[in-house]
């Protein structure tokens, strides 16, 4: 069976959330340069995988797919074993709840935190703009908002879905890798510990400790 | 007020049922929001479409009622909606969508046909790509005036410009043989863009779509579907709009 591919470098935080996914589940992929500095997704050759010219494109034999979460969705569900079942769709209540926080990443927990790691790192390197500390600062506010409500939730469950492990999980790893190892605030979560040691579990996790290895440093060939 | 709305409904309920001297059945789904918000009207969009009765609970921004601590245990995030069927709670609005349309999928059309990756790009298209969008351009022009509040034109207009592009994308992809997003059934790719997407129809931008004529086409049909017609009646758009 041919290796499945995906399109896009690995330093782009909705490339890795697909990467995660491959990694968890341990399948064999490719990872497809398309000369992202060089505006490679804006050319037809990637337009046709995906038509909002956006990171990352997927392939498995004819299947072609965009957006990464229903690429790592397919990839969770083609994989899917006794051992590794990160949807848990045959739970209708763990699905719900796997559904529920990963919505929450997209509406809560990253607008709060990627201003901090656009303007505290990916601007400076990657356009060479000044960082914006009002920005950050409100940024900030906003971010302590969120992670209060997730120390109070992550007391009460060691994963956000409940006790196991799941998508909702692993779709906060790229950001939040950015801004422990990128921004000069990884102290913020000091101030909540549940959230400090759920992501101190994730990252002892074979493929984020894979994939976060030399992550920031190949943010600068982007 | 609004929290003596929440907590004496259930009371208000066994009032109701022994005075009517028989056995009323209550919904088993509550609904806890405001109709005026089109992330309420997400959820309520599909619960018409599977045919399904809840009862709404009145949970009103306007007076604060979303930060009491007994919606927040429903959703720690002061947001609504919230959810509950039985003893089981969800929140945020897709979430949602995705487990009535699971539970319920039997009941009225299948709106989350499996495999279907088509499905599954365009349902994730409008939450980061469409929604945010949508939502500046009506909150800006349609609802601020609404409540005498002055719109940010600038944001609007900025983000108005980025919708053209998106929905330029739309347009290609309907025309490229598409009746709905996900091919030829409605799913719920369809169905979670309506609330705003009917709200972007009503407001100074409504060109958008107008201008686009497979995207018309799209949202008139859509929009015709009986179960739509209970959604927007529910909707207290003032009669200005």
């Amino acid at each position: 069976m041919a290796p499945v591919k995906v399109f896009g470098p690995a330093a782009s935080t909705n490339v890795a959330r697909v990467l995660v996914c491959l990694e968890e589940v341990g399948a064999e992929y490719e990872l497809v340069d398309i000369d992202f500095p060089g505006k490679g997704h804006k050319r037809p050759e990637h337009l046709a995988r995906n038509p909002f010219g956006q990171v990352p494109a997927f392939q498995d034999g004819d299947l072609i797919l965009f957006e990464s979460r229903a690429i790592a969705k397919y990839v969770l569900r083609k994989y899917k074993s006794e051992q590794v079942d990160l949807l848990r769709e045959s739970n209708l209540e763990e699905a719900a709840m796997v559904d529920i926080w990963t919505e929450v990443e997209i509406h809560q927990y990253h607008p709060a935190l990627s201003p901090i790691v656009l303007e505290c790192f990916i601007y400076p390197t990657l356009r060479g703009l000044p960082t914006n500390q009002r920005i950050v600062d409100e940024s900030l506010v906003k971010a302590k908002k969120v992670l209060e409500i997730y120390e109070a939730h992550l007391s009460k469950h060691k994963y956000l879905a409940g006790d196991f492990v799941s998508f909702a999980d692993l779709n906060h790893f790229a950001c939040t890798f950015y801004l422990m190892d990128a921004t000069p605030y990884a102290s913020l979560f000091n101030s909540y510990p549940h959230v400090k040691a759920w992501w101190e579990d994730l990252m002892s996790r074979p493929s984020m400790k894979k994939l976060g290895a030399g992550m920031t440093t190949r943010v600068h060939l982007c | 007020m609004q929290t003596e709305h929440i907590e004496d409904r259930s009371q208000g309920e066994r009032a109701s049922s022994s005075k009517e001297g028989r056995e009323v059945k209550m919904a088993a789904i509550k609904l806890y929001g405001m109709m005026l918000s089109p992330n309420v009207t997400r959820v309520v969009t599909v619960l018409n479409e599977l045919g399904l009765d809840f009862d709404s609970v009145d949970v009103d921004l306007r007076t604060g009622a979303h930060k009491h601590p007994d919606f927040l245990k429903l959703n720690p995030f002061g947001q609504i909606p919230a959810l509950q069927d039985g003893d089981e709670v969800v929140f945020e609005s897709r979430a949602i969508n995705r487990y009535i349309a699971t539970k319920y999928g039997s009941s009225g059309p299948n709106l989350l046909p499996t495999p279907s990756a088509k499905m599954e790009a365009w349902l994730e298209v409008e939450s980061p790509h469409f929604f945010p969008l949508a939502q500046t351009v009506v909150y800006e022009l349609l609802i601020k005036p609404l409540f005498g509040a002055t719109p940010d034109t600038a944001e609007a207009d900025k983000k108005a410009a980025e919708l053209d592009k998106l929905l330029d994308v739309y347009e290609a992809h309907l025309a490229a043989g598409n009746k709905y997003l996900a091919g030829d059934v409605f799913t719920l790719a369809d169905g979670n863009h309506m609330s705003w997407l009917f709200l972007l129809t009503k407001s100074p931008k409504a060109e958008l779509v107008a201008s686009r004529p497979h995207v018309k086409a799209w949202w008139e049909e859509i929009s015709a579907r009986p179960a739509w017609a209970k959604t927007v009646a529910s909707i207290p758009l003032p009669p200005a709009v």
